[in-house]
């Protein structure tokens, strides 16, 4: 298993960059990993981050729909926050797998 | 007596009244199936249907026939399952009891869901190819159809049948190559997966074979809305496509009365536990088929899989035994290519469609991610195996359980 350091923590990824455990997550580490994409972290995006970060826990599935059903902000705002890929990127900096929305 | 009551008489509810009927005491057990709708459609053959391949009349049996004499069938539209006084009210107002519940109530297509799709133009230039009504609908328009820009576009995940659209847009193109004017036919197949096909391997053989048959791939897009005067299809980041004639997989979305029952998620899928198919809220209601949130796809292969596993269960169940049969996930799926050929693939939750052979391990007959006529033949059997074998839930000569026999871990 591949290792990367963010915000001076080394933490496990996996070969798309995904963390392997949600466990060693934090702020500073998804701040990083935003940086890497170009998107500057804000609250709005912390609280996006967490959302997930909740449902994942509870063994949820993780759609865009579900996201934008969440409250937080609706799709259209989802894209705006995260451009390219909402729930690609969203997921990889709430360091939690990328969901498997469809087989 | 004591009751087992299904609902939905599909394919999975129809499979599994016929594996419960045959096994169960009939002095101590009664079995029931309700479904609101009396017409049971073979759904994988409407892919055919546009192109004139199948008609109406080859896709529509009554589900009556399909149900064993002495099951209780009642036609009514179900309200909802009340859970903690194991009751299920039904349209009418009547009340049923139960011991246990199947829910079998798969999923629905919901083109209501995307703003400008119901419109003037649904089933003049926009039609689906999920109900008999679309698939017919289509078929009228492309017999004087003079070619132009064909979208396929696939609206939200997850959805039934995930290699459809792949085969629809495969078929499209043999058909057009046919009828002698593909180079006037413009075929693109739009989708929010980032690529063809959602595991790695099966991409990229499936990738090449619409490369090789010019038809245009736009991944990564989720669509918002139709903007069916404009004839353009737009994405939530603003992107928009073309088209001057629009097939579209509508979003996917299980019973309403999943969501009045408060067994579901927010796509109404029943919240079931994915391997022993018992539904996460109560001990009693087990669940099969399209309408389980299971991560798997929705197939008619997947609730035939699952019948094996959840009538082990339920027969624990009813004896108070531990449920010790699994479901790994198994799917099995024809991929129709065009041209008398075909592809196929088996999966389940942790392995991804691998090349090789089925069932038969080195032998086949059939190849695995290989583009053949032999997979053409199986797809075509196939219509009489389920109306004869595999509705009433006799046995089949492969396994439930995935296995590895066979398979390698790369395209040669």
């Amino acid at each position: 298993m591949a290792t990367k350091t963010y915000a001076g923590q080394t933490v496990e990824v996996n070969d798309e960059g995904y963390m392997v455990d949600p466990s060693q997550w934090n702020k500073e580490i998804a701040a990083e990993m935003a940086k890497e994409e170009g998107i500057e972290l804000t609250d709005k995006h912390v609280e996006v981050l967490e959302f997930l970060r909740a449902a994942n826990e509870k063994g949820e599935t993780l759609t865009i729909r579900r996201v934008g059903k969440s409250g937080i902000t609706d799709i259209k705002g989802l894209y705006q926050l995260f451009p390219g890929g909402p729930l690609k990127f969203s997921s990889k900096f709430a360091g939690i797998p990328k969901p498997a929305s469809c087989v | 007596m004591k009751k087992i009551l299904i609902l939905g008489g599909g394919t999975a509810g129809t499979m599994m009244a016929n594996k419960l009927f045959k096994a169960l005491d009939r002095q101590e057990w009664e079995v029931t199936i309700v479904d609101q709708h009396k017409t049971h459609y073979y759904q994988p053959g409407f892919l055919f249907i546009p192109f004139g391949i199948y008609n109406k009349s080859d896709v529509v049996k009554p589900k009556g026939d399909f149900f064993p004499s002495g099951v209780k069938v009642i036609y009514q539209e179900i309200d909802r399952v009340e859970g903690e006084a194991n009751k299920v009210h039904l349209g009418d107002g009547s009340i049923l009891k139960y011991d246990f519940l199947i829910i079998a109530t798969g999923t629905q297509t919901r083109p209501d869901e995307t703003p400008g799709l119901l419109g003037n133009e649904w089933y003049k230039s926009i039609f689906d190819f999920y109900t008999v009504e679309g698939a017919v609908a289509l078929q009228r328009f492309f017999k004087s159809w003079e070619g132009g820009k064909l979208v396929l576009c696939i609206s939200e995940l997850p959805f039934k049948c995930p290699v459809a659209p792949i085969e629809f847009v495969c078929l499209a193109e043999a058909y057009f190559a046919e009828k002698g004017i593909r180079d006037k036919v413009d075929i693109t197949y739009v989708t929010p997966l980032p690529g063809a096909f959602t595991k790695p391997i099966a991409t990229k053989m499936l990738s090449q074979l619409m490369d090789d048959k010019n038809i245009k791939v736009v991944p990564d897009f989720y669509l918002e809305s139709v903007d069916s005067e404009k004839k353009v299809i737009k994405s939530y980041d603003e992107v928009e496509i073309p088209y001057d004639v629009l097939t579209i997989v509508p979003v996917n979305m299980g019973s309403e009365m999943v969501e009045r029952s408060g067994l579901g998620d927010d796509m109404n899928y029943v919240e079931t536990d994915k391997e022993t198919l018992q539904s996460k809220k109560f001990e009693n209601i087990f669940v099969l088929g399209d309408a389980a949130n299971l991560p798997t796809s929705k197939a008619g292969s997947v609730a035939h899989f699952a019948a094996e596993i959840l009538f082990e269960n339920i027969m624990s169940a009813m004896e108070n035994r531990p449920l010790t049969a699994k479901f790994d996930g198994h799917a099995n799926c024809y991929i129709e290519t065009g041209y008398g050929k075909g592809a196929l693939i088996d999966f389940n939750y942790d392995t991804e469609p691998l090349p090789g052979t089925y069932p038969l391990p080195g032998i086949g007959p059939f190849g695995l991610l290989k583009n053949t006529k032999i997979n053409h033949y199986g797809k075509m059997i196939f219509r009489w195996i389920y109306w004869h074998i595999l509705l009433r839930g006799k046995e089949m000569p492969i396994e439930a359980h995935m296995t590895m026999a066979g398979k390698k871990n790369s395209i040669d």
